[in-house]
């Protein structure tokens, strides 16, 4: 058998393979059945929503060019920003990964190395199971800081001068410029500029400790999420 | 030692001329030199922005993210692989004494696997990168290089098939190697893009991650070891039932690793133990491949030092003890609170990837193209230069990056402000540009050694005729 083509062939070269996918993968799989995954729109939540709209305001031409107008009726224009920032969400994630940002940021947050005094709360399954986790983005380097808690805990025009030229803002930054995401200036951030942002705001902002600060207080923006459900 | 062991008459052996397509092997090596020119520049771009020196700051097509995607997909793809498969197009017929399944298939094959490659490089530049390590080839070029890996396996898979009685050692890594090669770029490309998200789809991503290292690259790899080691010392293996050990050990605990790469994930804590433990196991199974190779060098006096290819799968095997025994101790819950996230993984990776794998092929290529090409190396002391600046070069990346994981490792644990984990990077990152530089001329210098060695085949061709 050790030696033989069928046993190298059918053993090692697809039994032990499938052995593996069993124990290493299907079983997280069947233990995660119960957290059915959510789609973009389902992950629109009115932290992110808010940062959205926030978006809207500073930046009023750049995000007319890039969403159009929202209708004037208050129950459209809720729907229809919701569906926009679920486009951003996607659009955001896709420019996340094109650009390589999760190869020096992880999004997870270990139960170890005081990473929950830096960051916040420890990762769950449950925040991962849902579309934009698929492929997951867990990461395997830092360079810069986890980004799983770091929605709400800056400004839009931070971000928005941070991805223009990081090391006006963290001096000595290793971080590339990203000025393709602008139309020249810091304030004038194109749709993918919009939509990384979105992205970038979106990520921990469905945990209770939104936005996640070393000393954290409950957030007021919260009492607008629950206004709004 | 005797050369002349005749198994069978000469005249009952097929001709080498008829089993193996030279010129297709040479091909190879020059695609495989020729990306990895590419993924070295990449890897300069990306280690000088770390340090703030970018020279191309501004330009979207040169952003050092892409790169270093770049980096990574062309030695993964553009390097090891072609440098592989040009190696096998050489092994395989001479070990089955039977052509490829085809020649035209394997010209073809050949177009494939480059555009396969290319297209992946202008993907990732262009921003279409898929979110899996390892894996950012864009979505819409995965099934090609399926439908390649496919044909690959069916190219060399039928000689291989064709033998009659027991497989050598080498073959049984090849042909494990190509089903699994396709198996694990199925599931890892598909599975966590299409099937399942969250913690599943990385659990799925760390099994990629390992699986591409541990069941494409190392399978080829030793399948290559077990090949010209021999012949290059002109006896056998030391022993063959420690060869067996080796395969089924690396066959059975390898894939079982996955989850390693995300400890302290919410992947579910029993697995993750499970792949601590099977890590464990299999530096016991690689124990035991070293004390082979060591046995089959042993009293060979010192060939290991005058032979310049010899010397290469040497020191590949070195380096192959270190990582593995490496892997042993990073793997465990202790270590990776410490070290993982940091320059330590990317060191690692380095003297994997380059320590072992690309010093296995630079040696195997030292030893092939004066043959194939019937002249000696235009400057043979080049190849010794190339030779010493690839393996010091090597050493110093990867002990710098090794030891500078361990103190951004503190810097975090100790909870100081981000800055000073890159400020205590910076020395480290400096040290790795400048040992990156040497790695560089060392490959370049083989290039143009390669390529004056070329000419002079065909002035004497020519003269010749």
């Amino acid at each position: 058998m050790f030696e033989k083509k069928s046993g190298i062939l059918l053993i090692a070269g697809v039994g032990f393979f499938a052995f593996a996918f069993l124990s290493n993968a299907v079983i997280p799989i069947l233990m995660y059945r119960h957290l059915p995954e959510k789609t973009v729109l389902e992950v629109v939540n009115g932290n992110v929503r808010y940062q959205f709209e926030d978006l809207a305001q500073r930046y009023p031409d750049s995000f007319t060019a890039a969403y159009g107008e929202p209708p004037s009726d208050p129950e459209q224009a809720a729907e229809w920003y919701n569906a926009k920032c679920a486009e951003a969400l996607e659009l955001g994630r896709k420019v996340y990964i094109g650009e390589g940002c999760w190869h020096c940021h992880s999004q997870f947050v270990r139960p170890v190395s005081n990473e929950d005094r830096r960051w916040g709360p420890v990762s769950k399954s449950w925040e991962y199971q849902n579309r934009l986790q698929r492929p997951v983005m867990f990461g395997t380097r830092r360079v810069g800081p986890d980004l799983s808690r770091e929605g709400g805990r800056r400004s839009n025009d931070w971000h928005a001068v941070h991805f223009y030229q990081p090391d006006m803002l963290s001096p000595k930054s290793p971080m590339p410029k990203y000025p393709w995401l602008f139309d020249g200036a810091p304030d004038k951030p194109n749709a993918r500029g919009l939509a990384l942002m979105t992205y970038v705001q979106w990520l921990g902002s469905w945990l209770e400790s939104y936005p996640y600060y070393e000393d954290f207080q409950p957030t007021p923006i919260k009492t607008i999420a629950a206004t709004e459900e | 030692m005797t050369t002349e062991t005749p198994i069978a008459a000469d005249s009952d052996l097929p001709r080498h001329e008829d089993l193996v397509e030279e010129r297709l092997v040479l091909w190879y090596f020059v695609a495989a030199l020729t990306f990895m020119f590419v993924a070295m520049l990449a890897g300069i771009l990306m280690g000088l922005q770390l340090l703030r020196h970018n020279p191309l700051p501004t330009i979207e097509l040169f952003s050092p993210g892409r790169w270093r995607m770049v980096h990574t997909n062309a030695i993964a793809y553009g390097f090891i692989a072609n440098a592989f498969l040009g190696l096998m197009h050489w092994i395989v017929p001479r070990l089955t004494l039977r052509p490829v399944l085809s020649r035209s298939l394997s010209y073809f094959i050949f177009c494939a696997w480059q555009f396969v490659v290319l297209s992946t490089a202008v993907g990732l530049l262009m921003g279409e990168a898929q979110g899996l390590e390892w894996g950012e080839t864009p979505v819409w070029i995965d099934p090609l290089a399926q439908a390649g890996l496919l044909l690959v396996a069916i190219n060399f898979g039928t000689p291989i098939i064709q033998v009659k009685g027991p497989l050598y050692v080498t073959l049984w890594y090849y042909l494990a190697g190509l089903v699994w090669t396709f198996l694990t770029y199925a599931m890892g490309n598909f599975v966590p893009e299409y099937f399942v998200c969250g913690s599943s789809a990385g659990a799925v991503g760390g099994l990629f991650i390992h699986d591409l290292v541990g069941l494409f690259v190392t399978p080829l790899g030793w399948g290559m070891m077990y090949y010209f080691v021999p012949i290059l010392l002109k006896r056998p293996m030391w022993s063959h039932g420690l060869s067996l050990v080796g395969f089924w050990g690396l066959a059975f605990f390898y894939p079982l690793q996955g989850i390693h790469h995300f400890l302290y994930t919410p992947i579910p804590m029993f697995l993750q133990y499970g792949a601590v433990l099977s890590t464990i196991a299999l530096e016991m199974v690689v124990v035991t491949v070293i004390i082979n190779f060591v046995g089959t060098l042993w009293g060979t006096g010192g060939a290991v030092l005058r032979n310049l290819p010899l010397r290469y799968f040497y020191t590949g095997i070195a380096f192959y003890f270190l990582t593995c025994l490496q892997c042993a101790l990073q793997t465990t819950l202790t270590f990776q609170a410490l070290i993982h996230f940091t320059d330590w993984v990317v060191g690692h990776a380095h003297m994997v990837m380059f320590g072992v794998f690309s010093m296995w092929q630079l040696g195997a290529m030292t030893y092939l193209i004066p043959r194939i090409l019937k002249t000696d190396w235009y400057r043979p002391d080049w190849c010794e230069v190339h030779y010493w600046a690839s393996a010091g070069g090597l050493m110093v990346m990867a002990g710098d990056l090794i030891l500078g994981g361990l103190f951004q490792g503190w810097s975090w644990a100790a909870l100081q402000p981000w800055e000073s984990s890159v400020n205590v990077s910076i020395p480290f990152w400096s040290v790795r540009i400048v040992a990156g530089l040497v790695m560089f001329f060392a490959q370049v210098l083989f290039m143009v050694n390669f390529y004056m060695t070329w000419r002079k085949s065909r002035t004497l061709a020519v003269a010749a005729a």
